[in-house]
């Protein structure tokens, strides 16, 4: 490992570490008391919020009315983003003249951008108006990730409260989480990276006369050169904050238009993680204990920098397949080398691997290089840390509730060694709360599985895969990863804006979004309705380093069992005969 | 159920009035007010033509440029309506034959066989990246020389002064920035 790109992974996880405290406290305020200064200002328009919605803030929900007010958003969402797609084509702010998107990838990019996943089967500049972009990408970006954050507010509801049939109200939540945590934060990050360089207008394309004019598949010469503009940044900022991921442009985040500079690179990486990990405080607290909070964040960071170091290693070494060919590789001061194949040179390996890491342990899914042309090993790391359940960091909000439920199952698993009933923050862990956190773990591993399954299978399945051999196979395995935990990341080669795609992976994310939520939401409900149990002799602590490592080996061994065959048939063959040859 | 339904549908509306409207259009307005140049896509513009995109490379060929890497953008090559990576798998023929046909083409009746740097050879993430490594910039100043019948040492003059370090002096990677390079070259000639 080269000194400065070690530097550069430690200033990252040092700053993301550094923010944790004061942003996980401010958002605690957002969520249980007023927030000085900020709410003088958007206070008058969140009441004329509630006022115009019949909204009543004191009003609070019990978890299946709770649930239902997230079903029905989510359901209203999806409805609007479907229509404003088919008929962009009628309606204004649309200066490239984008024809209306066809049925099955409207079908899936409105599940997809709803269930905070950002899949896209389609190529950004060359498909949306700069109105659907804003009116609802931009839109879902915002509110699919406030709905991930009120989820975990109300499931540290749940654990802090004592014999309560409520657990909040949802309208409440997710319009704070919009106004005082999200908004700010994408505007401040959006202006620093126009700065940069990031676009940020509605003027039409830009045209370029070529110094050199190139030449087309059909052999005419082309002397002018079209770039994609528009509305860039404030949709960045709110990808990048919101773990949603979906760019602006094909290549996302590699477009030098979208991340242009090596410290534009860094804003938007620390933005992937900022908020999961600041809601780990914010969990803490919330709870009564922050020592909760550190604990579940540690394990995080400890499996994160696992394998990032993991990444770096593969990528640094090169492809072993151009060796021979005459082709140096080597890092130096000259060049970052490696395997460059997909990647830009400003960001090089280092930058490179640290995003693949973080945008995949989050549940963000965009991307500063592409993943399918990642060397074997270096690729599969991406695809376990979304297998894992994206839990490490995970999504706003998704990630925390989805780690709290794996801490359910450790408590468990260690009350089943000792004989005990488990405890978890104060409260019993019953058999009803077990059978919702086998559902949480369960429902998105049967999706990866059962859809690579029929997908490899199945004729229309195999016509889009993009590279030969295992490779071709991994392509399809990450995208069904991808699109069941709501990352939205891809091995791009493969061609998935097709009806079969399109309405499989469409169904992967909605069973992945909302066979956990929901589960989640009863688990909350039922705790918020216990009392609390004191800590006895009998207790098993859950902030301690022990309790660390059992977090962490119950997610491993979970992700290990379920995955392992099927990365034996993608990336762990196609290491070995690359190595071989 | 229905009392929600409401709820959501005047909630998605205010939404998309204060995200998808008011948000997008203050930074807009922030934006085109202090970073006019950046936000409408730092134009290159020399003798009042807009010649180029600062951040947005361009195909070369001729000898007497410096070599952008390779894009994987159809229907042309660093077609900045429509960027993409090649999406090549480390395994796929065809990558190897990309580089294989890169590295003929590079090495062209140069006698010498040093290694090519890896960048030079292959597609960059999103088909329009701007820079070469200065290793790769290195590599050809020998070739542009020829072609231009300059001195190396001139040359190797606008590669150092085109040269960018670290941002900050530890972000990212060394880097140069090709089109700026060539348009300095031209100057020169001038």
């Amino acid at each position: 490992m080269t000194s400065n790109a070690l530097f550069q992974m430690v200033f990252y996880v040092g700053v993301l570490l550094a923010c944790v405290v004061p942003l996980g406290r401010y958002m605690t305020m957002v969520f249980t008391r007023r927030v000085p200064g900020l709410e003088n200002v958007l206070g008058p328009v969140e009441s004329l919020f509630y006022r115009l919605c019949g909204v009543r803030r004191d009003d609070e929900m019990m978890w299946k009315q709770y649930s239902l007010a997230v079903i029905a958003f989510s359901l209203v969402g999806i409805l609007f983003g479907y229509l404003l797609q088919r008929m962009q084509g009628m309606l204004p702010l649309n200066p490239a003249g984008m024809a209306g998107v066809t049925p099955d990838s409207s079908f899936n990019t409105a599940i997809s951008f709803v269930t905070n996943t950002n899949w896209q089967g389609y190529g950004g500049e060359s498909t949306m108006s700069y109105l659907t972009q804003m009116l609802f990408l931009n839109v879902q970006n915002f509110v699919s990730a406030a709905v991930g954050i009120a989820v975990v507010v109300a499931l540290a509801r749940g654990f802090s409260r004592k014999n309560s049939t409520t657990i909040g109200n949802f309208w409440v939540d997710m319009t704070r989480s919009v106004m005082y945590v999200l908004l700010p934060l994408s505007l401040l990050l959006a202006v620093m990276l126009v700065s940069q360089g990031v676009v940020q207008t509605f003027d039409n394309y830009a045209s370029v006369e070529l110094k050199e004019p190139v030449t087309n598949a059909e052999g005419e010469s082309v002397a002018t050169q079209t770039i994609a503009l528009g509305p860039a940044a404030s949709q960045i900022a709110i990808k990048q904050l919101g773990t949603n991921g979906g760019g602006f442009f094909n290549v996302n985040s590699a477009h030098p238009l979208e991340n242009p500079t090596p410290w534009s690179n860094f804003l938007e990486m620390i933005s992937i993680l900022l908020i999961p990990a600041a809601l780990c405080y914010t969990f803490g607290e919330m709870v009564g204990d922050t020592r909760q909070g550190w604990a579940i964040l540690l394990a995080m960071t400890f499996v994160f920098v696992g394998f990032l170091g993991l990444t770096y290693v593969f990528e640094q070494a090169g492809n072993p397949a151009l060796a021979g060919l005459g082709v140096d590789q080597t890092a130096s001061e000259l060049q970052s080398g490696g395997n460059m194949e997909g990647k830009e040179t400003r960001f090089g390996i280092a930058n490179s691997v640290i995003w693949a890491t973080a945008t995949t342990a989050a549940s963000n899914g965009s991307v500063n290089s592409m993943h399918d042309s990642y060397t074997p090993l270096g690729g599969m790391v991406p695809m376990v840390l979304m297998q894992l359940g994206e839990v490490i960091f995970g999504g706003a909000g998704s990630g925390l509730y989805g780690m709290v439920v794996f801490a359910i199952v450790a408590v468990f698993i260690s009350g089943l060694m000792v004989g005990r009933t488990p405890e978890y923050i104060g409260k019993k862990i019953g058999a009803y709360e077990m059978k919702m956190a086998s559902l949480v773990i369960l429902a998105p591993c049967v999706m990866v599985l059962v859809g690579t399954a029929i997908a490899v299978s199945a004729e229309q399945g195999r016509a889009t895969i993009f590279n030969p051999g295992a490779h071709g196979f991994s392509e399809v395995l990450y995208a069904f990863s991808s699109a069941s935990n709501n990352n939205g990341s891809a091995f791009a080669g493969l061609g998935a804006n097709t009806p079969f795609y399109n309405g499989l992976l469409g169904v992967c994310m909605l069973v992945g979004r909302f066979w956990v939520m929901l589960p989640v939401l009863a688990i909350a409900g039922s705790l918020a309705a216990k009392k609390s149990v004191p800590v006895g002799p009998g207790t098993l602590p859950t902030h301690t380093p022990l309790f660390v490592f059992l977090l962490i080996s119950v997610v491993m061994l979970v992700g290990a069992l379920s995955f392992l065959p099927s990365l034996a048939l993608g990336p762990i063959v196609e290491h070995l005969i690359l190595i071989s040859a | 159920m229905l009392t929600q339904i409401r709820i959501s549908v005047v909630m998605l509306v205010l939404m998309t009035v204060l995200t998808g409207g008011v948000y997008p259009a203050v930074v807009t307005l922030i934006a085109q007010t202090i970073f006019p140049r950046q936000a409408n896509g730092s134009l290159i513009v020399v003798d009042g033509k807009c010649v180029g995109a600062e951040l947005i490379g361009q195909q070369f060929s001729e000898p007497k440029y410096f070599w952008s890497r390779l894009s994987a953008t159809g229907p042309v090559a660093f077609n900045a309506a429509a960027s993409s990576g090649s999406n090549y798998g480390p395994m796929n023929p065809a990558l190897k034959d990309a580089v294989t046909g890169r590295i003929e083409s590079l090495r062209g009746d140069q006698s010498d066989h040093a290694k090519v740097p890896v960048d030079l050879v292959t597609s960059s993430a999103s088909g329009l990246d701007p820079h070469i490594s200065p290793a790769s910039a290195q590599f050809q100043i020998a070739r542009v020389a020829n072609a231009r019948n300059l001195e190396a040492a001139k040359v190797r003059e606008c590669v150092d002064a085109a040269t960018e370090g670290r941002q900050f002096g530890f972000l990212g990677e060394p880097r140069v920035n090709v089109l700026k390079l060539n348009l300095a070259l031209d100057s020169l000639a001038k």
